[in-house]
């Protein structure tokens, strides 16, 4: 006997509980396989990087904030380094230290999120989701105290940093860090060898090493293939050069390897902010830049480690004081684009927790 | 740390400032705290007073014994029979009050749970995600679930379009038909069992499968492909799960020897052993296959929340989407009052049920089962389909079917040589324990001869930087 199956076309989104915001996939089923997909963005689009050409850079520094809503810091970061880069400003020492404080502990934070809301995507009822908010929320207090936003934080500025965190900052940091590890283990305990999360994700959405590299993918999912690359040793910015710090690199490019590597990255950044809050020094937290700074004409690609990957400013300057062309590379737009690969042919449920290691941001995708 | 560090989050201060309700109570002003010593004192003297009746066997029987509610009904019986009544009156009387009353009870253990039941396991599930739960709307946060109740049957009811109108209107309430209607045989005290069916096994069996066809109406008739998954989903699961339960009932009824429900409850007391401990596999199988019934984690692909947003109700709006939800919560204490009944001594709690009402002691064990199905659901991420069906026709159908077997052989030694005792009972439960976990060894290893499931080593630690080459050495 012989069955005929018909296909049929599901629309995931815009408004679904996984897909990480106002994302489409339009998929085509046959029964619980998914035959085709197509990734449909632009819900969130909000003219950044055009609206980004009639301000000054240091008034583009909030649309940083809002690209990549989870991970605020680096997003700043990125930016301010660019426009160091090219209009030549110098960034205090004492400086350089708090962006790789506040940028680690946003890693921490964003990689929380991240792996929550991925055993919520493989159904655990949001259990893990808030138990990774517990430090989050904690990281988030800092923020707060230090800049008064939570998520926008606006916080990094060129030629330095917005603020210097007041004196209660560095005690409660302290008591963070030291409880961080204990934290973290507390996870691995719970996660790690849990029958049922293994076989959701062990051997699910393999990425192989070619295939990631030739996707350009950055980031955890790139290390998750095995790839040895993060920016953070491979081209240093900031003072990454002087911490020292392994980089985590998954062995099979399955969703439980990406998992792994967001995870034990989280005891690498506690330890990059252990060495920061050593060696800080006193000083200035800011060199004083003109208000509207005027960058010879010339143009730049800058690219830090965000904690989805690369996230890159293309800045062209023609000598104003605002851009005359402002392009992010976004990391989760391009670590998506593989989505369609590792989809077809795969089961619903298969799909939709490998869309949830890939860590996808719609403010980032959408700009 | 100074006032200015002080966690700026409402819920970290609400942790921080919350105290357990003994601090509470011990904080209170001194007279009420004498007002409540001497209430307890006294509450304290009735429980031996009645204690001395319960001994004097005074109470036994009369219509005043709360012990077995049956009494009261038995006794007015009884004035009804006695009376000087028509006989035909009397005995639609004697018939329809007791019908009647049962059914109410019934009807209100459901829906008092529904009023209290979604309060409990938010809160419960709120404790192992290390937050506070509704506390909000009057006391504790307890009239939550009528706020929320008032919310619901306000909102309009949206039909989708295309939707076939009746069958999409009767879903809602047909659900509850199995969740209302299983109750009937289960024994709350020697006494009182609302129909004390000969055939109870095969009534709870045949009800359970009821459900299904409310989910397919539900699932076809909403026109929606979310739908019709989660509907496929729980038809193809409930099918699969129904087999590992009626063969653990298959069991329960081997040793047993019958399928009345209040005579398995009898045979556990007198032998004073539950049947988990004798049939430990069944037990577990009928659990799991529970959940799977009743579409609670890890099996709840029916309605799997980030997959297929709602499964079979995705389309339903307001309270109709509340009654599903509501019946999910019914369902879950039927199966543990099932779970009572069958593997855990139902009323009985070895003799403790001369002295504590039974039914209060089943709905302890209730209790805790609903806490199992809490822990497993706050605990454990969800199974993919193939996985569960798998694990049903690979798995648990047949080691169940080979551990039947083998309890049918006891049984019928059992039977034959006469020596119900405890050192064979015993023996019974060692065997059957070691050839279930044996067997469950040697199976698993047949399965899974393929699959690698030693836990994946950690990841690789490097400082140096590299494309492909430097891949390939990482992974020597």
């Amino acid at each position: 006997m012989t069955t005929s199956t018909e296909p049929y076309i599901l629309n995931i989104g815009p408004q679904h509980p996984s897909t990480h915001g106002v994302f489409r996939l339009r998929v085509v089923m046959d029964g619980e396989k998914i035959k085709d997909l197509d990734m449909i963005v632009g819900y969130l689009h909000r003219s950044m990087e055009k609206l980004a050409e009639e301000r000054t850079f240091t008034q583009n520094i909030p649309f940083t904030d809002r690209a990549d809503y989870l991970a605020a810091m680096t997003g700043n970061l990125g930016l301010a380094i660019a426009v160091e880069r090219l209009a030549g400003v110098e960034v205090p020492e004492r400086a350089e230290y708090l962006r790789v404080i506040f940028s680690e502990l946003q890693r921490i934070a964003s990689h929380a999120m991240a792996n929550g809301t991925l055993i919520s995507d493989a159904g655990a009822w949001q259990t893990p989701l808030l138990y990774m908010f517990r430090e989050r929320e904690k990281i988030l207090d800092l923020f707060e105290m230090t800049c008064g936003a939570r998520l926008t934080t606006n916080y990094m500025r060129i030629g330095g940093v917005a603020f210097d965190p007041p004196v209660e900052f560095w005690p409660a940091l302290q008591e963070l860090v030291d409880e961080l590890p204990d934290r973290i283990d507390e996870y691995h305990e719970l996660l790690v060898s849990n029958e049922v999360f293994l076989a959701r994700t062990r051997g699910v959405g393999v990425i192989s090493p070619e295939d990631a590299i030739n996707a350009s993918l950055t980031g955890p999912a790139l290390r998750g293939s095995g790839i040895p690359w993060d920016l953070r040793k491979a081209d240093p910015y900031s003072v990454y050069d002087r911490m020292e710090f392994d980089v985590v690199v998954g062995r099979s490019g399955d969703v439980y390897d990406r998992f792994m590597v967001r995870m034990s990255e989280l005891y690498q950044s506690v330890k990059i902010i252990k060495q920061a809050m050593s060696q800080i020094p006193a000083g200035a937290h800011k060199t004083d830049i003109p208000l509207a700074l005027r960058p010879d004409e010339g143009e730049i690609y800058s690219r830090i480690e965000s904690p989805r990957g690369e996230i890159g400013f293309f800045l062209v300057s023609d000598g104003g004081p605002s851009p005359y062309r402002f392009h992010i590379r976004a990391p989760s737009l391009i670590n998506l684009s593989l989505l369609h690969e590792l989809g077809r042919d795969a089961a619903l449920s298969d799909a939709i927790v490998t869309l949830g290691s890939l860590d996808i941001v719609v403010g980032e995708i959408d700009r | 740390m100074s006032e200015n560090t002080r966690s700026a989050t409402p819920m970290s201060r609400q942790i921080a400032e919350h105290h357990s309700l003994l601090d509470r109570t011990l904080a209170l002003p001194r007279p009420i705290l004498v007002m409540l010593s001497v209430l307890l004192v006294g509450f304290a003297m009735s429980q031996i007073a009645i204690g001395y009746l319960v001994i004097s066997g005074q109470l036994d029987g009369k219509w005043y014994d709360i012990r077995d509610l049956g009494n009261a009904m038995i006794s007015l019986d009884g004035v009804i029979q006695n009376s000087e009544m028509d006989s035909r009156i009397a005995s639609t009387l004697a018939y329809l009050i007791p019908t009647l009353a049962g059914a109410t009870g019934i009807v209100s253990i459901v829906g008092g749970w529904l009023l209290i039941g979604p309060w409990v396991e938010r809160r419960l599930i709120a404790k192992f995600q290390i937050r506070q739960g509704p506390n909000r709307t009057g006391p504790f946060g307890l009239l939550q679930t009528l706020a929320d109740a008032l919310k619901l049957m306000q909102k309009e009811i949206i039909i989708p379009s295309g939707a076939d109108r009746f069958l999409y209107f009767v879903p809602p309430v047909a659900v509850f038909i199995p969740a209302i209607l299983g109750w009937a045989p289960i024994p709350w005290s020697p006494k009182m069992s609302y129909a004390d069916l000969d055939v109870g096994v095969l009534f709870v069996i045949a009800i359970s499968s009821l459900g299904v066809l409310a989910v397919f109406m539900a699932g076809w008739a909403s026109n929606n492909h979310y739908s019709l998954l989660g509907a496929m989903r729980t038809i193809a699961m409930m099918i699969s799960y129904e087999i590992p339960i009626s063969v653990s009932l298959l069991a329960v009824v081997l040793l047993t020897g019958s399928t009345k429900l209040s005579e398995i409850v009898l045979w556990q007391s007198e032998h004073g052993v539950w049947l988990v401990m004798l049939i430990p596999f069944a037990a577990l199988a009928f659990l799991f296959a529970s959940t799977a019934e009743i579409n609670r984690t890890p099996n709840d692909i029916g309605e799997a929340e980030s997959e297929i947003v709602a499964g079979f109700y995705t389309e339903y709006s307001g309270m109709k989407a509340g009654l599903f939800m509501g019946v999910e919560l019914a369902n879950a204490i039927l199966v543990g009052a099932l779970m009572s009944t069958f593997f855990l001594g139902g009323y009985t709690m070895f003799g403790l049920e001369t002295w504590i009402p039974g039914y209060l002691i089943l709905a302890t064990k209730i209790g805790l089962v609903y806490f199992l199905f809490v822990w497993i659901r706050a605990t454990l991420p969800r199974f993919r389909l193939d996985q569960l069906m798998g694990f049903a026709w690979k798995f648990l159908i047949p080691v169940s079917i080979a551990l039947m077997f083998l309890t049918a052989i006891e049984s019928s030694i059992l039977v034959r040589w006469d020596v119900p005792n405890f050192l064979s009972l015993g023996l019974i439960g060692l065997v059957n324990i070691t050839s279930a976990a044996g067997l469950t060894f040697v199976w698993l290893r047949v399965l899974f001869r393929d699959t690698d499931l030693s836990t994946p080593p950690a990841p690789i630690l490097t400082r140096e930087m590299g494309g492909l080459q430097a891949a390939k050495v990482l992974r020597g």
